[in-house]
């Protein structure tokens, strides 16, 4: 058994590698954050579809996860505070052929950009939206996020958590999103299939990915040590398929409820009805 | 099928012909926010680009508005949006990103009276300095202000051109009285408009760095889907496009976004003088005053007055050089202006110790007329 | 329904070893991939890289069955990607 090893050769590099800017590793990601092993199975997907780098377009917002468009080696947007979804929006529309992807968090996405949120579910507009949500807001240092379980604290619900958070799967899927799902940043290779499936569909794509922020979560909620959030997902999670949404709230008592509970087929894009209009109106 | 670019002679409002001119610059991409007074260029556009072969997109606020076309003009399209004061406010953030990314877009901010809701059918000026500062930090921005459907047709022409070229948000500083005056609007022939591209890298994808300028300041723009794989932030930023947040970074870079403008103010800056070769006493007006202005100077010519009139058509970056060469000779700088003294500042600023100068102030919601002009000059004449 | 899948004979499966591969300067001591190991082949080592996070080493116990079966659930877990699984088929 002398063949078991440990390799320490530095020239070879990991196989994420070809689709990263190396150069700027390590990442200013903490110990036992979810959202490398989020953009990992995001990268295998995009292998597994075969989608080629020159047409990855990686739009994200602000906060922690806003930093991953810089770290990869596509052409990537890190957009102002809530605001990646109209800009991939405007991306998207005018280069059709691309796949343009928002990666964000949960502030990001649901509190400051909610609103685009739900008007890019509405309006079926073709992008794959992943939230990274862990839960609050950690780049900021851990203040309450609209995802933070009720009685959770933070450093700005000391005493904890009065306010309900959102079921974003939920929010989703009343928004007309096709498809809908849950994972969490250790069932990664759930999640790359998951991603896979949606990065084959067209319209406006939702997965949230539930994901450990150890330091700024973590600490003031018991879950102190790096790998506590992620052995509280190991524990508490179900997979069920087809939930419905109005069902998969979180909260801290209860099971996480993951799966990919959406997939409408057959509903036209904003791209797709923009065009047949414009055919209309040429054809007069 | 309706062409693009509809050549010939046309009786236009103000904010229809600020739409065709969009269109003849090559904008192909709208997003925008219905409000009051400057709906009619969004309704415009949602009625021509299906003809012609554009996205259109209402949004759901100016946020997502102004979001959009960042992401647009990144993926290669001459972008644009309308709005007004409030909208213009709900921008700002993302116009100081486009200053950041160096993205050409072209804003029209048709005035209203302000503050906050004011006068939505009204008219003002208020919006100026706003125009230079309403994003936080210190930054050069191009505005330029129209006095009629012509020149807001001819003006939204070089607000692309400029946004292509200097690769920054531009703004076209119209206000509800030109948005809503119709008056003949002469389209050339195509082949006759000279239009301006953003320049493109001619290195290899491997040895591009999307923020390394040439010597004009200018970095060549990539966009997204060419293969070149950059990477663009609104944090202070090195030339590979890489966050780099050190005080010596940012010294650099916004040094050279201020200065990319503010070398090139004599190709930027664009004015109308009349009657100054011999003036003691010169109107600095802009936009829709320009026009009681100049009748205003004319009735004191025939007073005997030695009156002249200077019309920015730009108003970021001011036209210091104008006013500083002038105020060698007049005695008396006159600014109509519809707010409580904006570009009154900056004029008062260059002329500081060579003239004196004089704020004929209007809060928005009607226009100035010549003969209260007349009158500022007869008086100013007599001291 | 009858399940369809058959029992293969225990002689015949061919088990992967797996080489593994560790950026050291990328660690940061999360110790997922000690954690999530199904076969408890990693453990945190004495030695600290020059941030002074403690890299992840073998335990060197195979006879305990702590040999590395190249699932590669460390590579696609660990948030720094400093680790991966070379697999290697046993003949």
């Amino acid at each position: 058994m002398n063949e078991q090893t440990i390799a320490e050769d530095k020239l070879e590099l990991h196989p994420i590698d070809k689709w990263l800017r190396s150069e700027r590793m390590p990442h200013i990601w903490c110990p036992g954050c979810g959202i490398g092993p989020t953009l990992y199975a995001w990268i295998r997907a995009l292998d597994r579809v075969g989608i080629p780098k020159e047409k990855v377009v990686y739009v994200s917002g602000i906060g922690c996860c806003g930093r991953g468009s810089g770290y990869l080696d596509v052409d990537g947007f890190h957009t102002t505070h809530g605001r990646a979804i109209p800009f991939a929006i405007g991306l998207k529309l005018v280069k059709p052929e691309l796949c343009v992807n928002v990666i964000s968090g949960d502030g990001d996405l649901f509190s400051i950009g909610g609103n685009h949120f739900i008007h890019a579910c509405r309006r079926n507009v073709d992008l794959l939206v992943i939230c990274t949500n862990n839960f609050i807001y950690g780049m900021t240092g851990g203040q309450l996020a609209p995802t933070t379980p009720l009685g959770d604290r933070s450093t700005t619900s000391p005493y904890g958590n009065i306010e309900p958070s959102f079921n974003t799967p939920h929010l989703a899927d009343a928004s007309g999103a096709v498809y809908v799902a849950r994972w969490t940043s250790i069932h990664v290779r759930r999640l790359e299939k998951s991603i896979a499936e949606a990065m084959e569909m067209k319209g406006f794509r939702y997965i949230e990915v539930l994901s450990p922020c150890p330091v700024s979560y973590g600490r003031r909620n018991k879950l102190p040590e790096p790998d506590d959030i992620a052995e509280w997902f190991r524990q508490s999670s179900i997979i069920r398929n087809g939930a419905n949404t109005s069902e998969v709230q979180i909260e801290k008592e209860k099971p996480l409820i993951l799966g990919n509970f959406v997939k409408r087929v057959g509903k036209p894009t904003f791209y797709e009805l923009m065009k047949k209009l414009e055919e209309k109106v040429r054809g007069r | 099928m309706r062409k693009a670019v509809l050549t010939g002679k046309h009786f236009w409002y103000g904010n229809i012909a600020i739409a065709e001119g969009a269109i003849v610059a090559g904008c192909r991409f709208f997003a925008g926010y219905p409000i009051t007074p400057a709906s009619e260029i969004a309704e415009h556009i949602s009625r021509r680009f299906p003809e012609i072969g554009g996205t259109f997109v209402q949004f759901e606020d100016e946020l997502a508005s102004i979001a959009a076309m960042l992401g647009a003009s990144w993926a290669g399209a001459k972008s644009m949006t309308s709005t007004s004061g409030p909208g213009f406010s709900l921008m700002q953030e993302n116009i100081g990103l486009g200053v950041m990314m160096e993205v050409p877009i072209v804003i029209v901010n048709v005035q209203r009276g302000a503050p906050s809701t004011g006068l939505p059918t009204l008219t003002a000026q208020g919006d100026v300095m706003q125009t230079k500062w309403g994003s936080h930090g210190s930054y050069e921005i191009i505005a330029l202000s129209p006095d009629s459907p012509q020149e807001a047709f001819n003006l939204t022409i070089r607000c692309f051109n400029l946004a292509e070229k200097y690769r920054v948000p531009v703004i076209l500083l119209t206000s509800e009285t030109v948005g809503h005056s119709a008056g003949k609007v002469v389209v050339p022939p195509k082949d006759k408009i000279e239009l301006v591209q953003r320049k493109k890298p001619k290195v290899p994808p491997e040895d591009y760095l999307p923020y390394k300028p040439d010597e004009d300041l200018i970095p060549p723009m990539a966009c997204a889907g060419e293969g070149y794989a950059f990477t663009t932030t609104g944090l202070t930023h090195d030339e590979k496009g890489y966050p780099d947040t050190t005080a010596e970074a940012h010294e650099k870079l916004v040094r050279r976004l201020n200065d990319k403008i503010r070398r090139h103010l004599k190709d930027i800056v664009d004015v109308e003088e009349e009657n100054m070769e011999d003036a003691d006493i010169a109107v600095v007006s802009y936009g829709q005053v320009s026009r009681p202005a100049r009748k205003a100077v004319g009735m004191a010519r025939e007073d005997g007055i030695k009156a002249g009139s200077i019309k920015l058509i730009t108003i970021w970056p001011f036209a210091e050089h104008v006013i500083h060469r002038w105020a060698k000779q007049v005695e008396y700088f006159v600014v109509p202006e519809l707010n409580y003294g904006q570009i009154y500042l900056e004029v008062k600023r260059e002329a500081a110790g060579e003239a004196k100068s004089l704020l004929i102030p209007r809060m928005g919601g009607k226009l100035i007329t010549p003969t209260e002009i007349y009158r500022e000059i007869k008086k100013v004449s007599e001291k | 329904m009858q399940a369809s899948s058959k029992v293969l004979p225990s002689q015949r499966v061919k088990v992967s070893r797996g080489e593994i591969h560790v950026i050291k300067e990328r660690c940061k001591q999360c110790n997922l991939c000690i954690d999530f190991c199904p076969t408890q082949v990693l453990r945190e080592s004495d030695e600290a890289n020059e941030k002074g996070y403690h890299v992840p080493e073998l335990v060197e116990e195979p006879e305990k069955g702590n040999t590395c079966v190249a699932c590669g659930f460390c590579q696609v877990i660990c948030p720094e990607y400093a680790i991966w699984i070379e697999a290697r088929r046993d003949e």
